[in-house]
């Protein structure tokens, strides 16, 4: 195979994002306030096209392009169809919010190129290709963040690009340490020359690269702007921003530390960013009472849970397998419980869910499936993740990982419990938008989305088939 | 056969929540009559029972569900699930009857106990750790909601401290599991292979950690001293047909694994340990006893004789631990015990909750000293409620009898100490005597006067389980022929 050459035919599915991005962005100035929806229309064709071109690659043999830089092999695979079709979940929960609302198409062409930069994450096997990536993540969510124009949107926008800039420059510093001691960014020509260079150099260069890594996932240290944004920007792009970016940035930190020499203890470094992803994610989310803000920073936790497979990388045959299907299983749980939130857009107290339970039975159900979902309660599709990237933890001698990720899991019941109690609790008088019908894209989007976080737990062995081949 | 018993109550749980338009009347009839098919179906499989040997399970199924870590969903039989699973199903029929008379939304009310009965039966068949976690942690969740939602007093407090509680035992539970996955060679969640294996044998230290965190899961689940408090605000605000499945058949969810996990897959540990075991089980037996005695709400009364029940089953799998030359028999006799009472505390403590609930229902109050003289108004509820006392504290021709009796047979000849926990006999007989006094007897006073007796759809599904737990005390060969060649492997495969 002639790794040396550009076959951008590889990189249809991304090509065919930027495309649609394109295409929305053109066609939206064009098209009268009313007739928006259209963008919608193309820019969910194009989320469908690039996923069935992702399952076609999916089953053809592992491949290289650009250069060597951008791999294509089951784990870029499953990223793209996780990352395309929960973007196209994305767009159901838009079609209630934004719907004929001054920034339609531009947040649909937002949307899909930031979705490309996951993919790019996602694939990248260059440094610089990392770069590439987390810009164009990046970039687009500053805008999607601010988009709605209200007060607290703009300050989680200003919040998130100022952390932002902190941590890309970060990145590009480690990618150019990395460089000036190795001499290359191609993570195949990495190892060598890194366990002969300085250590100090070279752990100064990772740690800035997973620090860029680790703000696009939204983990500790860089999470500071994903309970911000998760609250202040709208409900289909707060689902979009705590899901989407996350699965790249898993997936590229799991390909670097992968190209790293055994001279340094990154596994010690990642696990114990690990621990303090979940801990503080699941303590800040005790107080929370908006519903939104407390899955921001459930979100956190859950990238504690996504590093740990990361940390026992190579040292566990379970831990890429596991990694892939607790993204697949985190995506639409996680898209289930924002659908819920959109489904009710002004009930912004967990108080105000009171009664929902009577009242809309199904899309209660839904709710108690993704909570207790993301809680880890077997047969969802999160508890299979999480059994699975816990015991790939123990069997690679970290078992203080896995008892780290069990006592954090209880830890974590408590908050999601207060919003379940809250949906049968007899409703009160004190919220008049209790008369508010569910928006019904939305309400949708829950009952399908949780039903599935279901589906794959017990259909997991399927996916496992497919994140080994 | 296994995957319809387990599955049956789950489809007409999810029928009765696709189909709105049924009317209430239908949903309850549809709850007796599912159950009623259910506990035909065990009865069927009961019939057609042979022993399968050691290492082996009858009707068995297997199919593979998460390959990458070897997990199966994987069913089967043999003497110590089979009278398990007659039992819940029994439990069961019974409470669907009770719940005839209750109009608290009965539609979503039958669903949710179908679902519990669906994740009872799943977890007494469950053949792999991983489905036995699943169906562990899912009572929980319907248990929680049980709670929540049809209780009384301060249910949510009380439904959620159930819910941190027992869920800190089932993830304790997971990490006994992972331990027993990991060191198994090659990795498997397969209980039948786990125990061929017994994979920690020779690692003293790895295997009393994970012993520790599987027995931290069940203790909390059974419930053991310390780990009870969970159980009295639990059963005290639960609804009457609540209690009587939490404390019937969830805490045997507990004591079952310690002969389906704890003891055949960590034989070395569990002898190492079995001491422990036997203190914890006889502190139980006699604290449980003790603060019963205290008690002047009738629940929480019952409640606490659960503790004390529970620990006789603790003691008798601890003694069965204790490995002596020629022993073997008196060990495999406690089990037998401990299956036995299992059995027999889950129809008699049902029956006492339910009789409880009508208790409630008619008075509003669990107190003791309100009543007085009720066997003037209610002669069946005080005919009844004395063959349940009875029952539970042992008296000869009655389940309970069976079962203690074998415990301390065994137990006494295994270990001559565990003699001290007889004193919990003794408390329990007095309290229980007590009880019956103040609540039954004298002049007719309080919240006794105007008390409506037993009505039909109460005394039909309280009548039957004491009825059945005499047949138990009378003809126990049926019930005892099952159980016995099972102990005996069990404490073969603890002897390893």
């Amino acid at each position: 195979m002639d790794s040396m050459a550009m076959r951008p035919a590889l990189l249809l599915p991304e090509i065919v994002l930027f495309l649609g991005a394109l295409a929305a962005l053109l066609g939206g100035s064009f098209l009268p306030r009313t007739r928006q929806w259209v963008t919608r229309v193309v820019a969910s064709a194009a989320l469908v096209l690039a996923a069935a071109m992702a399952a076609v690659a999916l089953a053809g043999p592992t491949a290289v392009a650009m250069e060597g830089s951008f791999t294509v092999d089951p784990s870029t695979g499953v990223a793209r169809l996780v990352a395309t079709l929960g973007a196209l979940v994305v767009l159901a929960l838009a079609a209630d919010e934004i719907d004929g609302s001054p920034r339609e198409s531009e947040t649909y062409a937002l949307l899909l190129l930031s979705t490309t930069g996951t993919l790019v994450l996602a694939g990248a096997d260059d440094l610089l290709v990392v770069a590439v990536g987390f810009l164009l993540t990046s970039v687009p969510l500053y805008g999607l963040i601010g988009i709605t124009g209200t007060a607290v949107a703009a300050e989680a926008a200003m919040k998130t690009y100022l952390l932002g800039a902190l941590f890309g420059i970060l990145l590009l510093s480690g990618v150019t340490l990395l460089y000036g001691v190795s001499g290359t960014t191609s993570y195949a020509g990495l190892a060598d020359p890194l366990a002969a260079a300085p250590r100090a150099v070279v752990a100064a260069g990772v740690v800035g690269v997973l620090g860029g890594l680790l703000f696009k996932a939204g983990g500790v240290p860089a999470h500071f702007w994903v309970p911000d944004a998760a609250q202040g920007a709208g409900g289909a792009v707060a689902a979009f921003l705590t899901t989407v970016p996350k699965i790249g940035a898993v997936v590229a930190a799991y390909r670097l530390v992968g190209a790293l020499p055994d001279t340094l203890a990154w596994p010690l470094l990642v696990g114990v960013l690990a621990v303090a992803s979940m801990t503080v994610g699941n303590l800040a989310a005790y107080a929370q009472t908006d519903p939104r803000r407390l899955l921001g920073w459930s979100t956190v936790s859950q990238v504690g849970y996504l590093l740990v497979p990361v940390t026992v990388a190579g040292r566990s045959d379970l831990a890429l397998p596991s990694l892939l299907l607790y993204l697949a299983g985190y995506t639409v749980t996680n898209l289930a419980a924002f659908a819920v939130t959109t489904a009710f857009p002004r009930r912004r107290e967990l108080s105000a869910y009171r009664g929902v339970g009577r009242r809309y039975p199904w899309l209660a159900a839904a709710l108690v499936v993704a909570l207790l979902g993301l809680v880890g309660t077997p047969p969802t599709a999160v508890f299979v993740g999480k059994l699975t990237t816990t015991a790939a933890a123990w069997d690679a001698g970290y078992a203080w990982l896995a008892v780290l990720v069990l006592l954090n899991t209880l830890v974590s019941l408590f908050y999601y419990l207060r919003w379940i109690a809250a949906l049968y609790a007899r409703p009160t008088t004190e919220h008049p938008e209790d008369g508010d019908p569910p928006a019904p894209w939305s309400r949708w989007t829950a009952v399908v989305t949780a039903g599935l976080s279901a589906l794959v737990g017990v259909g997991s062995g399927v996916l496992w088939a497919v994140a080994t081949a | 056969m296994l995957s319809l018993i387990v599955f049956l109550p789950l489809l007409a749980a999810v029928g009765l929540v696709a189909l709105p338009r049924l009317g209430d009347g239908a949903a309850r009839w549809v709850w007796v009559a599912v159950a009623a098919v259910d506990l035909a179906l065990v009865a069927a499989v009961w019939l057609a029972y042979e022993p399968p040997g050691p290492g082996r399970l009858a009707f068995e199924e297997r199919v593979p569900w998460i390959p990458g870590v070897d997990s199966s969903y994987h069913v089967g039989v043999d003497g110590l699930s089979l009278p398990l699973m007659a039992m819940t199903a029994v439990v069961f029929l019974a409470c669907a009857v009770f719940a005839l008379r209750d109009d608290d939304r009965p539609r979503t009310r039958a669903a949710l106990f179908l679902f519990l009965q669906s994740v009872s039966l799943g977890l007494f068949a469950a053949a792999d750790l991983i489905l036995f976690f699943l169906f562990f942690d899912l009572s929980i969740v319907g248990m929680y909601f049980v709670i929540a939602g049809w209780g009384h007093g301060d249910r949510g407090r009380s439904a959620m401290k159930f819910f941190l509680y027992t869920f800190l035992g089932s993830l304790a539970l997971l990490a006994g599991f992972i331990g027993l996955y990991v060191a198994a060679e090659p990795h498997t969640f397969d209980m039948v292979e786990l125990a061929r294996q017994t994979p920690l044998d020779g690692s003293p230290t790895a295997g009393g950690l994970v012993l520790a965190a599987i027995l931290l899961g069940l203790a909390v689940k059974t419930p053991t001293v310390p780990f009870h408090t969970w159980l009295p605000p639990a059963h005290t605000d639960a609804p009457a047909v609540g209690s009587a499945v939490l404390a019937g058949v969830l805490l045997k969810m507990g004591t079952y694994g310690f002969v389906r996990i704890a003891m055949p897959m960590l034989p070395e540990a569990w002898r190492a340990w079995a001491w422990v075991v036997v203190v914890v089980g006889v502190v139980s037996v006699v604290y449980g006893a003790l603060v019963a005695l205290a008690q002047t709400d009738l629940k929480r009364m019952i409640a606490y004789t659960s503790v004390n029940h529970m620990g006789y089953v603790v003691l008798a799998v601890g003694a069965a631990g204790i490995v002596a030359e020629g022993s073997e028999q008196a060990r495999s006799v406690a089990v037998t015990g401990a299956v036995t009472q299992m059995v027999s505390h889950g129809i008699v403590t049902a029956a006492l909750f339910l009789m409880a609930g009508v208790v409630w229902d008619r008075a509003g109050t669990y107190d003791l000293g309100s009543f007085g003289g009720l066997a003037g108004t209610a002669p069946r509820l005080a005919t009844l409620f004395a063959v349940g006392t009875f029952a539970s504290l042992g008296l000869p021709g009655l389940s309970g009898f069976i079962a203690e009796f074998q415990i301390f047979a065994g137990s006494i000849a295994v270990a001559p100490v565990t003699a001290v926990a007889l004193v919990g006999i003794l408390i329990t007989a007095a309290l229980f005597l007590r009880a019956l006094q103040r609540l039954f007897t004298g002049p007719t006073r309080g919240a006794s006067r105007g008390f409506g007796d037993l009505r039909a759809p109460e005394l039909w599904a309280v009548a039957p389980l004491l009825a059945l737990s005499l047949l138990i005390g009378v003809l126990p060969r049926p019930l005892l022929g099952v159980v016995e060649p099972a102990a005996e492997v069990v404490v073969q495969l603890v002897g390893r």
